[in-house]
């Protein structure tokens, strides 16, 4: 919309959100200022921008004032630049003609001086005014979305994400490391608050999983390589070896029984290593696929090659191949949910509780097998002494909450810790004390089931536990594991001798969550969790399009919240495929080839192969569907004849100048 | 050096890591020197050393850019690609007389809000004790020797002004 | 018959090649003479200031003017002619970029003279005689023009029209601008006559550039034997063609050197050196910084490499730490 006269005519508006800008700049001296700027036609300031009216005012002045540029200076692009587009696009002129200057986040929130705040947003804004002068109407191309999602870890997230997404008609590859998929989930006896069996909520759905024509489930296999963009990943899945075949082998673990190895000798990884496998094992019954595999490591055969393989000869349905390889598979997919769950905090990382040392400590997740009637001890709460605890600890906050090892709270130990509490109790009858900083049972249910727990006759100390110690001062401590605890309420140390101490281990983001997320192109918050778009308004987005977060790779969280989170990440990987398209930001760059020496620069520079060069034309050129805007092609040509729209030479060259105008 | 000098700073922040990280700061009001002025590029591999030189040129003491760590640019390389040409912009620059401190490059990453704050306000103290860089204020010192004989009649254009700017204008 | 257009030629702070160039247009200077009246050209001709003086005001269609400004007498016939001339054309990447008289805006005036009077090894100046701006000897007075602290392309210091560049400009763009002169068919002001797409384009090695030069190292032409068919860049020598506008007809190439930058940038770039640094830099095949200073070693001065002809133009102008003399200041 050029009037007809190509005269620049700018509509200036500074929102005031609320106080959050106008309580540190100046926001009426600012509107009256860029009523002053060159082009300048309209200039306001308005409560808040983004409201309904504060928009209506935007398309007011489009159609009034024949507006042909908008500038907002109000919050961060990221946050509010598609609302003002849409906006301006609404009264009829091209979005890409406005432009939002960030005052909010790079100004009023912090800065103090309100002096130098507000002059600095001045500057910001005779930038962005400069700037959006040499703005060109900019049309945004249409990609297809390819209807197949990828999801990326087998646990309850994973699972909800896989079976939400299938439901719809959406074919899915959910593709798990491990053997078997159900994740932590599947190790846990009980579920908070409820005290439902996890197994009896969580195998279903595995089933579920196995059996729906849309998923395709791939276990012990890994996620290699990922290339392309939202709607175009293109997958390249590591499948490993399970030295069976798994269409052939149905889990009748006749082979188990037939193992040359007639005691399964081995540490089972599933029970937390408290009990034993054999070499050709499944991780446990409800295993799915339900199949059996072969570990190398342990295996005869693999071993010295002189085993007489008595498995093969009893599978009736010759599921056995030693010559298995790892092999790949490529996938397509239009969107990718990343569910790849949490590890463990190790204790043994925080020596003073012993663990390691002391064989009665143990971890909450070896105290989930020990409780579970599956687990190494068929439920039975025994001790590695085989002895039934008269007397259990459990240490909260176990690398969390702490500067040593983690700052963050972990979210779900004091209520598992509860949970593992009233089972000791149910299932050994000992005393259980509970060692806690603060006890945080905020959810529904959760306090209820805090305050059942205090009825019981479960102990609850207040205090950091300072020492587990096998040193008796009395002779009631003789042969008792001690915990040496300020007790903060009662104002005094307490030495309390039990006979189990249980470590209520925090969450710790994925030992490989760093090569994950470069290869799914996403970025991690500070203690390595993968991070959300935005925290509270796109919380299972990230900055990479078609990647989605579910579950605690995200953070901790419990099961409610990563059913929930699944569900919502689904949601978005399915709104995006339902639609069929996306949109692309039109930034992408563009050669004239008038003016283009064929130098060949920029042709090494680019990371999607998006210029090539024509041998007719003996000029480079750039395939603007594989270019993904970064610029560096831009930078880098030594005659300045690749351009980026909304980034071009001229718009920066007029905000540097600007920015620097007030001297 | 004026008591009250407040250096200018222009920083070319990456649109996923540091524009991002700077937004966090924000967020988190972590308040900080209002030296900088954040320009926004998608990439640090955008950030041309024209654009460098340009900054210095009209007036900013000290130029700041931000990108994602190795490893981690959202481009994939962008972020080497700018990290090469710095390393020789500042020799160049230390060449030409620039000071070391008044252009730095930085990873800051999408978590690192307090790095915003704490490399701007690092580095507002560190240009005020070097003090004004003021190029303008240089050009128009050693014109000082050319100013006091007559000008064409065409004035228009300042004697400093680039001819490829005004071929731009003349093509625009 | 109408009276055929007046054209004047000058140098400044030159080496004087430029005005090898005009007579290098060999016959075809037969047609310039033919078709202008040469009223100035005191290399060639005898001339002096007061004749240019005395005509009028814009009576001189076209002044062709070579160098960089470095004197004040230079200044001062800068604008004389500016004065005089409807057109006004820098010649040559002295008077179009600064040129290599412009590298001098590395150092101070007084470390030039330092150098050129005292600690050259060629010098022997035991007297330590430097020149004066004035000198008495006896009843005569004797004056040389000011030395300025800094060198200036001509737009720096009176408006310019077009540029006509290289170091030095080749007859068939001297010839070609006469021509449109004398057809009135001129472009913008301020245009730059010669092509305005990099110097690539026309060099003859082009087609032997791998399209994935990943730099491991960069040489100067001294230091190895260099291939004449395969690109200079993939050689690992600098080669400015890339950053420099063609026009030339790679004359630099053709003679088995890399080129060296002087017809300056295209139009669309501000700055010659920071976008070939740009453009090289972002290849170099290291990522680690160690790695990258090693294969930059081989580049050990950015400023007289990027910047040979266009110090003056580049964004800085000059060594910006130079605290000029006093005598300056106080004048």
């Amino acid at each position: 919309m050029d009037n007809g006269d190509g005269k620049v005519r700018i509509g200036f508006y500074v929102c005031h959100c609320g106080t959050n800008i106008a309580g540190t700049v100046d926001v009426a001296s600012v509107a009256k200022y860029a009523a002053g700027l060159p082009g300048v036609a309209v200039s306001r300031d308005y409560k808040y921008m983004c409201s309904d009216p504060g928009q209506d005012l935007i398309g007011e002045d489009i159609r009034e004032h024949g507006l042909n540029r908008i500038v907002v200076a109000a919050c961060s692009p990221c946050l509010h630049e598609a609302t003002f587009r849409t906006a301006t696009a609404r009264a009829g002129l091209n979005p890409f003609f406005c432009h939002l200057v960030n005052i909010r986040e790079h100004a009023s929130w912090v800065h103090s001086d309100r002096a130098a705040a507000t002059a600095k947003v001045y500057d910001l804004i005779r930038a962005a005014c400069g700037r959006v002068r040499h703005h060109k109407a900019l049309e945004r191309k249409r990609v297809n979305v390819r209807p197949e999602v990828l999801v990326v870890g087998g646990g309850i997230a994973g699972i909800q994400a896989a079976l939400t997404v299938a439901e719809s008609g959406k074919k899915v590859y959910l593709v798990e490391r491990e053997p078997t998929i159900g994740g932590h989930m599947a190790m846990f006896d009980k579920t908070f608050p409820t005290l439902d069996c996890a197994a009896c909520i969580l195998t279903p759905k595995m089933s579920q999983v196995k059996a729906h024509p849309n998923i395709t489930l791939w276990t012990y296999s890994e996620v290699a390589a990922v290339e392309g963009f939202v709607g175009n990943f293109k997958v390249k899945v590591r499948r490993k070896p399970r030295y069976v075949n798994e269409e052939a082998c149905v889990g009748c673990m006749e082979c188990v029984d037939a193992c040359i190895y007639k005691e399964p000798k081995f540490e089972d990884e599933f029970n937390q290593r408290l009990g034993k496998r054999k070499p050709v094992y499944m991780s446990f019954p409800q295993a799915t696929p339900k199949v059996v595999q072969i570990d190398p490591e342990t295996c005869l055969h693999f071993k010295t090659g002189k085993c007489k393989q008595p498995c093969i000869a009893s599978c009736s349905r010759n599921a056995f191949d030693f010559n298995q390889e790892e092999r790949f598979e490529d996938i397509d997919v239009g969107a990718i949910i990343v569910a790849t769950g949490f590890k463990p905090f190790d204790p043994a990382r925080s020596p003073k509780y012993g663990y390691g040392h002391f064989p009665n400590v143990y971890t909450s997740l070896e105290v989930e097998r020990l409780v579970n009637s599956a687990g190494p001890t068929g439920g039975e709460v025994v001790m590695r002494d085989g002895r039934k605890p008269k007397s259990v600890g459990i240490v909260h906050c176990v690398g969390s909450r702490n500067l040593q090892t983690n700052r963050w709270c972990s979210k779900v130990c004091c209520m598992y810790s509860l949970k593992l509490a009233h089972l000791i109790k149910e299932h050994t009858h000992a005393e259980v004390y509970n060692f806690y900083i603060d006890m945080r049972t905020p959810g529904k249910g959760y306090e209820e089931f805090y305050n059942q727990l205090l009825e019981e006759g479960v102990h609850f100390i207040r205090g950091k536990v300072a020492e587990v110690t096998d040193w008796a001062m009395t002779p009631e401590e003789e042969g008792k594991l001690v915990m040496r605890v300020e007790d903060t309420l009662a104002g005094f140390v307490r030495r309390i001798p039990v006979d189990m101490v249980v470590l209520a281990v925090g969450l710790e983001p994925q030992a490989d969550a760093q090569g994950v997320r470069r290869m799914f192109n996403i970025s991690c918050s500070s203690e390595g969790f993968f991070l959300e778009r935005h925290p509270k308004l796109a919380p299972v987005d990230t900055a990479t399009d078609g990647v989605y977060l579910a579950g605690a790779c995200q953070g901790p969280k419990d099961i409610p919240d990563s059913v929930a989170q699944a569900g919502a990440a689904a949601a978005q990987a399915m709104a995006l495929i339902d639609k069929g398209y996306i949109e692309m930001e039109p930034n992408a760059a563009f050669i004239d080839s008038e003016e283009c020496s064929g130098c060949k620069s920029c042709i090494p520079l680019c990371p999607y192969t998006a210029i090539s060069f024509d041998e007719v034309t003996v000029k480079a050129t750039i395939n603007e569907a594989l270019c993904k805007g970064c610029g560096t092609c831009v930078a880098a040509c030594p005659s300045g004849s690749i351009k980026q729209n909304l980034f071009e030479d001229v718009e920066i060259f007029s905000e540097i100048e600007e920015v620097l105008a007030n001297a | 050096m004026p008591e009250t000098f407040e250096p200018r700073i222009v920083a070319f922040f990456c649109n996923w890591c540091t524009y991002t990280a700077a937004d966090l700061a924000g967020v988190s009001r972590m308040r900080h020197a209002p030296n900088a002025r954040i320009i926004r590029l998608m990439c640090s591999g955008r950030v041309d050393p024209q654009f460098i030189l340009e900054a210095f040129a009209r007036g900013a003491d000290g130029v700041l850019i931000g990108g994602c760590h190795p490893n981690d640019c959202h481009y994939i390389e962008g972020n080497y690609k700018c990290l090469r040409r710095f390393r020789l912009l500042r020799r160049m620059l230390d060449d030409m007389g620039v000071e070391e401190k008044r252009c730095r490059l930085e990873w800051i990453s999408a978590s690192e809000g307090d790095k915003v704050k704490r490399v701007i306000n690092e580095m507002v103290e560190q240009l005020k004790a070097l003090g004004p860089l003021d190029l303008p204020g240089r050009f128009r010192d050693w014109d000082k020797e050319v100013a006091e004989l007559e000008h064409a009649a065409s004035a228009a254009s300042a004697p400093c002004d680039c001819h490829a700017h005004k071929e731009e204008a003349a093509h625009a | 018959m109408p009276e055929k257009p007046k054209v004047a030629f000058y140098w400044c702070a030159s080496c004087g090649g430029c005005e090898e160039s005009v007579v290098d247009l060999a016959e075809d200077i037969l047609m310039v003479v033919e078709n202008v009246e040469i009223v100035f050209w005191p290399v060639a001709m005898d001339f002096k200031k007061k004749d240019v003086e005395a005509m009028p005001d814009g009576s001189i269609a076209a002044c062709f003017l070579n160098g960089a400004i470095r004197t004040e007498e230079q200044e001062e016939m800068a604008h004389l002619l500016r004065r005089k001339s409807k057109v006004l054309i820098a010649y040559g990447a002295c008077a179009h970029l600064g040129g290599i008289p412009a590298l001098a805006n590395q150092f101070s005036r007084e470390r030039v003279m330092e150098w050129a009077y005292d600690k050259c090894p060629t010098v022997t100046n035991a007297k330590g005689t430097r020149p004066q701006v004035e000198f008495k000897d006896g009843a005569r007075t004797a004056t040389l023009p000011a030395f300025r602290n800094v060198v200036r392309a001509l737009d720096q210091v009176v408006d310019v029209d077009y540029y006509i560049p290289g170091c030095a400009p080749t007859p068939k763009l001297l010839k070609d601008a006469v021509v449109a002169l004398l057809s009135g068919k001129l472009p913008p002001k301020g245009t730059t006559l010669a092509p305005d797409i990099a110097l690539c384009d026309e060099c003859p090695r082009k087609s032997s550039k791998p399209t994935d030069v990943g730099f491991a190292e960069f040489r100067r032409p001294h230091m190895a034997e260099i291939d004449p068919n395969l690109c200079m860049l993939a050689q690992g020598f600098v080669c400015m063609g890339p950053a420099t506008r063609g026009g030339c007809g790679a004359l630099c190439l053709n003679g088995n050197m890399p080129c060296t930058g002087c017809f300056g940038p295209t139009s669309r770039v501000r700055d010659q050196g920071a976008k070939i640094l740009s453009s090289i830099c972002s290849s170099i095949a290291p990522k680690d910084e160690a790695g990258i200073d090693g294969v930059l070693e081989g580049i050990p001065d950015p400023v007289g490499t990027f910047y040979r002809y266009g110090l003056a133009r580049c964004l800085l102008r000059r060594r910006v730490d130079i605290k000029d003399g006093a005598e300056v200041a106080a004048k």
